[in-house]
């Protein structure tokens, strides 16, 4: 059924335009207007032009960021989105154990990310965490402070505790919807498991999966606080994300037209994303 | 059916055995820790406490600058929430009911928002609230947080409002109902759920996030988040403390999850699945 076009609802819809505009728009501005503009200090500002966003493409640092960035957002992807239909595919239908897993499992989403990196950092301490202790005295040379590869490694890790419960929630949201006669007829027709996997619960997940896979790509690409307290982006410069750049460039140094100009092309990846994000969104939507 | 639940039955029991170990062992370290002394965590390494105390939990309950942290995050978390899902309820009506000029682009826009990265706003947001004469207070938190949550109340509202039928509305207004008496008296309590989802992820989103909180705020206002950042880099660490307060940040989200349980997979999807 077709909505009915009504261009009143618009008055419905003030609030919350006022709000978002407040809090999106001007602050965004801000960013615009430093982006291109240089200073000396006491508040003189000067027509830079595009100046700063070319030395941000052409930087090697904002570069290499973008590239640790996305081989991070690949590798989270790589693991977490087979475990998480993994897990959702072993998880049980119904009853109490089915409700004390999905509680379960949705503790590390509410956990406040500083939280997250707080409880690996020491998990990973060779001298009290549980995790580095045991690494040590099973004689591997586990240092998360030191070494780039172990950083990486812990870092990942944590990513996939943290976030992995998502991807099995969505998928098992997705098995929900699939009635027991499309199981009954795999057995009659003794389809194996991999086939029932393959024919019936891929297709059903797909919808989800989709969102799944978006959703843990969009909020990887944007880490900031859970790597930033393991690691604070090192050692060196090895797990500094875009995110922990950025706040290093602005709030750190201060340097603001590199840093804004960082932001816009930053911003517009994001933007670029999330428009693919909506249009699986409001399609899905339309076919569910 | 049964026999294919049967089929399954042992090897998915092992399988989330093992996937739940993996997400409490890190949980469990830190309550682990959170019950020992310094010396004792630093001294001997043991998977249990061996002379269990409170006395880390005592610290944070009677020291102000540790719990102020906490009432400074509850307050703006519930400032923000409730902000949140009032200017969202009429907005999400109108997209679910309505045509109307540019709505998509506006949807579009919303989730833009939801989706920005907070490191980009950390600084902008700093400036503007210094300007106006915000800092460190907990309204210009709420307020920064809204930049996320109001799209995803307004999404998540939008995708249990479609799930009413419009005919109830066509209905009420025929008998006479004006718009906001139908939807304060007939409306809200349909879609409660709905309402009661959406306020517990507002409350969630702005509970975990640490970047904008602890960018606006320096002493009024200052998060439990924040302040748990700073005694890390304080000089001689109490790990214990630090593990206390982690614990007990991690009770507000575990007091409430059983209420969402089934909805959990909905509000991280924006209301889609």
């Amino acid at each position: 059924m077709e909505k009915p076009l009504n261009n009143r609802a618009w008055f419905l819809v003030l609030p919350v335009l006022a709000l978002v505009a407040f809090s999106a728009v001007l602050p965004l501005m801000t960013v615009v207007n430093y982006s291109v503009q240089d200073t000396f200090g006491n508040n003189q500002f000067f027509w830079a032009g595009l100046e700063w966003f070319q030395d941000t493409i052409h930087s090697d640092r904002v570069r290499a960021a973008l590239g640790r960035q996305i081989l991070f957002s690949a590798i989270i992807l790589a693991i977490e989105i087979p475990l998480g239909i993994f897990v959702a595919l072993n998880m049980p239908k119904k009853g109490a154990w089915a409700s004390f897993c999905l509680v379960t499992m949705a503790l590390p989403l509410l956990i406040p990310w500083n939280v997250v990196g707080t409880i690996w950092q020491v998990f990973g301490r060779v001298d009290i965490g549980l995790l580095g202790y045991t690494l040590t005295k099973l004689g591997i040379d586990y240092n998360y402070v030191n070494d780039a590869l172990d950083a990486w490694i812990t870092v990942v890790v944590m990513d996939v505790w943290h976030w992995t419960s998502l991807v099995a929630l969505l998928c098992y949201a997705g098995l929900q919807s699939i009635p027991d006669a499309y199981y009954q007829a795999a057995k009659i027709d003794q389809a194996s498991r991999w086939k029932v996997f393959r024919y019936i619960e891929l297709p059903k997940m797909q919808g989800v999966l989709l969102i799944a896979v978006l959703l843990r790509f969009m909020d990887s690409f944007m880490i900031y606080t859970e790597p930033f307290v393991v690691t604070g982006g090192g050692p060196g410069n090895a797990t500094t994300f875009l995110s922990i750049d950025l706040v290093k460039m602005a709030v750190g140094q201060f340097d603001l037209g590199p840093a804004a100009a960082f932001s816009l092309i930053y911003f517009l990846m994001i933007l670029l994303i999330s428009f693919v994000f909506y249009t699986v969104m409001t399609k899905e939507g339309e076919t569910l | 059916m049964a026999a294919v639940a049967e089929s399954k039955g042992r090897g998915a029991a092992l399988v989330m055995a093992l996937y739940l170990l993996f997400l409490m062992l890190p949980i469990y370290w830190l309550l682990n820790m959170s019950l020992k002394t310094n010396t004792e965590i630093l001294g001997a390494f043991s998977l249990w406490p061996r002379n269990p105390t409170l006395e880390n939990y005592r610290t944070i309950l009677t020291d102000p600058s540790w719990y102020m942290g906490y009432v400074n995050s509850l307050i703006y978390v519930v400032m923000n929430t409730v902000i949140s899902i009032t200017v969202a309820l009429p907005a999400a009506y109108a997209f679910s009911r309505y045509r109307f000029l540019g709505d998509k682009h506006l949807f579009f826009w919303l989730l833009t928002n939801r989706m920005a990265p907070a490191a980009v706003f950390a600084l902008p947001f700093f400036q503007l609230y210094s300007s106006i004469g915000l800092f460190d207070t907990h309204i210009a938190v709420a307020l920064a947080h809204c930049l996320f949550n109001v799209p995803l109340a307004v999404w998540i509202l939008e995708g249990f409002m479609s799930g009413v039928p419009r005919e109830i509305d066509e209905t009420a207004y025929i008998d006479g109902y004006s718009f906001p008496r139908f939807f304060t008296r007939i409306f809200m309590p349909l879609i409660a759920s709905g309402i009661g989802v959406a306020a517990f992820f507002c409350f969630m989103f702005s509970w975990v996030e640490l970047l904008l909180s602890r960018t606006l705020t320096s002493v009024n206002a200052k998060p439990i988040a924040a302040t748990m950042t700073r005694t890390v880099s304080a000089s001689g660490l109490d790990w214990g403390v630090l593990a206390a307060a982690g614990i007990l940040t991690i009770i507000p989200g575990a007091l409430v999850i059983w209420f969402v349980r089934n909805y959990i997979a909905k509000g991280f999807a924006l209301g889609r699945v």
